[in-house]
């Protein structure tokens, strides 16, 4: 297990360790609409994917925030976590390759923690953006 | 027609910890913890943790999160996931029995009534009445 960064040592406009995604395979998808129970079409079926006038089965959102859940739990450990957003900016398809990062932008002290806020970005292997977010941390 | 303040029954859902390896093998995620009772008691957890968007599938499962959709007779191929927020007071384990409870918290538009927004939160608590989690989740409805 990687040791949780202490508050002290943490500075803003720090970057966080980024976390590269697998790329995005349909029996990934297959797998997460059922774990998930996210069962909607277009991320399984092209031809529901056609009639909703796509080009074929794009990810689910949530799989991609989950990836931002990775990158911040994988770094502060998911015992610190205290928020996580995410504005779903657009889609993800089959092939796609999403890299996750964070940025520190700002620490306050609230109820007894140390809280560090985070700027995190989705972005596929094009560098544009997927998702774009924040998520709080409190640490040591 | 305001939907603010409007408040669901409640549901439950069961936390199982096979749902859990499931959820993080889907999301590539191999922290030991998930996958593991050892490895999570060793990190000060009671039990396997949810990851921090298990939570949705939470509602999902129990048919809450699109639900007022259903309701409104919206056709859910106009609309899409905004923005999703998780606040995290608590852990949710294996094992956890969760209640929920759906309010809508905030509507309103934008381009001139082309786009509608409606917000909802999703209050969860365990068995024994800890308030472990907010889910706060942004619909947008295409009116054109």
């Amino acid at each position: 297990m990687s040791t949780v960064p202490k508050f002290a040592e943490v500075n803003v406009g720090d970057s966080i360790p980024a976390l590269l995604g697998a790329p995005i395979s349909r029996l990934q998808l297959a797998l997460f609409a059922s774990a998930a129970c996210d069962h909607n079409p277009i991320h399984v079926d092209d031809d529901a994917a056609k009639a909703a006038k796509l080009d074929g089965v794009i990810a689910h959102g949530m799989l991609n925030m989950a990836l931002l859940g990775s990158l911040v739990s994988g770094w502060a450990s998911q015992k610190n976590l205290r928020y996580l957003n995410a504005r779903f900016v657009s889609t993800a398809t089959v092939g796609d390759q999403i890299t996750c990062r964070g940025k520190v932008v700002a620490k306050d002290q609230a109820n007894g923690e140390n809280l560090v806020q985070l700027e995190i970005t989705a972005e596929n292997q094009r560098s544009e953006i997927v998702q774009k977010g924040s998520a709080t941390v409190a640490l040591p | 027609m305001t939907l603010v303040g409007k408040e669901y029954q409640p549901f439950v859902f069961e936390v199982e910890k096979g749902r859990i390896r499931m959820f993080a093998q889907a999301i590539g995620d191999t922290n030991p913890i998930y996958h593991d009772a050892q490895a999570a008691a060793n990190a000060g957890y009671s039990a396997i943790p949810a990851p921090p968007t298990f939570p949705f599938t939470i509602i999902m499962e129990a048919n809450q999160a699109f639900m007022i959709l259903e309701e409104l007779g919206i056709d859910k191929t106009r609309t899409m996931h905004g923005e999703q927020s998780f606040t995290y007071y608590g852990d949710i384990c294996a094992g956890d029995t969760i209640t929920g409870r759906q309010k809508v918290v905030d509507q309103y538009e934008k381009k001139g009534g082309a786009l509608q927004f409606i917000v909802t939160q999703i209050q969860l608590t365990n068995q024994r009445q800890e308030h472990v989690c907010d889910l706060n989740m942004t619909i947008v409805i295409r009116n054109v």
